[in-house]
């Protein structure tokens, strides 16, 4: 799939924005006034800022208000949903904050709906039959440990945040290991695509067209998969073992902060890859993967 | 409306015949002209006389090499080449459909057409990415996405003669290996050459149901036996005899000389 900026920035940004406003509506930290300003501007603006950054790879952004009214079928739609009622709710409750209120409960229906954002993020993934490592409870799971994971590094949650991005790790590298076989596994290959399995061996022969189009590039990538194995260890070592490792440092407010650049730079590199590396059976059409 | 009917009236499709296809894309060229100047945006080209073409195509011809098993004597039997066109199935699972966040894509109840409604597309492209066989294309010029609408605007168009009135693809093909028709009704042309010739369905295990069948190509001869005239083929000159048998065996004995 093609690594869309647009698309990668939403998903690390939201992902970290819901994430911390999830531990300030859980009242992990009641930060009341300025303070309450502060947190809360920085958990809007990568909430905020990674949900418009997901309308620039839009061809009509103007209509976007249309995307809220399919979400009987449309994880997309229940997105934007969740998104808009989460941003509400958490907005009262940081409000409140401002002027020194703490309501705990918005605060709690809140977090849950910053579960629910990023679950359903995660779920316009997770549903596509047609790319197989993405179809599987590993890409929710991925979602939602790093968003909230993210969350705690950001709140300054040390514990937790070390037991999270330690789950975080090992769920990766399964989520990686596993994913590698699953289009092979998936029962979708040349034959199958053709229905001319039954006569012999398939082989594209020929494109339908000299040049590219639109399929091609939106679903045949395979730059990231030349280097996968270095760019494995790469956000493993960014997004993981380096903030871990900050944190198990006595505290001190420049290692928090490199931590936390470390573990953004790591989820980047880690997105990229999720699309960079996800093959599209449509593809095979083209004797590519 | 993302949500499938339950069933629809009519069933239209296309049957394409992989045995008659000659792969010459005339289908590919009269859907392109078609519809570019019909339903909806028009199917846009970039840099189209430059050094990098690409645009929108409704239907695109891939061709394939199959390598049938070995002959019974262990022979390889003759390659074969088979063309391919591929355009939207219609399916009846469509997953285009249930993935679109604005209800611009929905399936009719009355014939079972995907369309998308154009000016509802925000062009988010999930639903290219839900589809498996590659049908769907995000116009660059337009930004909206563009598919086959089985020639919507032809079917059921009383301004064309009759003999017009099916998609231009079906119309333009000149080996007729394209057949237009309604699945639903066992009787028409189309049931009844899938019937006949076992028209299958492309990926049915990603279970999207397609409407249009593929019939697969027809079994090729192989390659005659020559049991009747093989004793009269042996080679000749295996016992020669006299002049040419000596130089044959003294041949033979010289070094690195052929047995």
């Amino acid at each position: 799939m093609h690594p869309a900026p647009s698309v990668i920035i939403f998903t690390t940004f939201s992902g970290l924005g819901f994430g911390l406003l999830f531990w300030l509506g859980l009242g992990a930290i009641k930060p009341m006034g300025w303070g309450a300003f502060l947190w809360f501007f920085i958990a809007y603006a990568m909430a905020v800022g990674g949900l418009i950054a997901s309308t620039f790879h839009l061809g009509h952004p103007e209509r976007a208000i249309k995307a809220f009214s399919q979400w009987q079928t449309s994880w997309l739609s229940r997105e934007g949903i969740a998104a808009v009622f989460t941003l509400v709710v958490m907005g009262i409750y940081a409000l409140g904050a401002l002027f020194g209120v703490h309501m705990g409960f918005t605060g709690f229906i809140g977090a849950i709906g910053c579960l629910a954002t990023v679950f359903t993020t995660s779920m316009i993934y997770a549903q596509l039959k047609t790319v197989p490592r993405w179809r599987h409870w590993s890409t929710p799971a991925m979602f939602l440990l790093l968003s909230i994971g993210g969350g705690a590094l950001f709140a300054g949650q040390v514990t937790v945040a070390i037991v999270l991005l330690l789950i975080a790790a090992v769920m990766q590298y399964f989520a990686w290991m596993s994913g590698d076989g699953r289009l092979s596994h998936s029962g979708t290959n040349l034959k199958t695509a053709t229905g001319l399995g039954t006569i012999g061996e398939v082989r594209a022969f020929e494109p339908p067209h000299t040049g590219t189009n639109y399929l091609l590039k939106e679903f045949v990538h395979v730059v990231g998969r030349k280097h996968s194995a270095k760019l494995r260890q790469i956000t493993l070592g960014l997004a993981f073992l380096a903030p871990i490792l900050l944190l198990l440092l006595p505290f001190n407010h420049f290692f928090a902060l490199l931590a936390v650049l470390c573990h953004v730079a790591g989820v980047l590199t880690l997105r990229w890859l999720f699309f960079a590396e996800a093959e599209h059976v449509v593809g095979l059409y083209y004797g590519k993967r | 409306m993302t949500q499938l009917p339950s069933s629809t009236q009519k069933k239209l499709g296309l049957v394409i015949d992989l045995d008659t296809c000659v792969g010459c894309h005339a289908c590919v060229i009269s859907c392109k002209g078609w519809n570019t100047e019909n339903y909806g945006a028009p199917l846009s080209d970039q840099d189209p006389y430059g050094a990098n073409p690409t645009g929108t195509f409704l239907n695109r011809v891939h061709s394939y090499e199959v390598q049938p098993p070995n002959l019974k004597d262990g022979s390889k039997a003759a390659a074969q080449l088979i063309h391919f066109p591929k355009s939207c199935l219609h399916c009846e699972d469509a997953p285009c459909v249930t993935v679109c966040p604005t209800g611009a894509s929905y399936k009719r109840q009355e014939d079972g057409i995907v369309l998308v409604n154009e000016s509802d597309c925000i062009g988010c492209g999930l639903c290219a990415w839900a589809c498996p066989y590659g049908a769907r294309e995000l116009d660059a010029d337009e930004g909206v996405m563009k598919k086959c609408t089985l020639c919507v605007d032809r079917i059921y168009n009383e301004n064309l003669p009759e003999e017009d009135r099916q998609p231009a693809c079906v119309r333009t093909c000149p080996a007729e290996a394209r057949h237009f028709g309604d699945f639903a009704d066992p009787e028409s042309n189309v049931s009844i050459l899938t019937a006949e010739r076992g028209g299958m369905d492309l990926m049915p295990e990603q279970g999207t149901k397609p409407v249009n069948k593929y019939l697969p190509p027809r079994p090729k001869d192989e390659a005659p036996e020559f049991d009747v005239l093989a004793p009269y083929l042996e080679p000749i000159a295996q016992d020669a005899k006299g002049f040419v048998g000596w130089l044959d065996k003294t041949l033979s004995a010289m070094p690195r000389g052929a047995k």
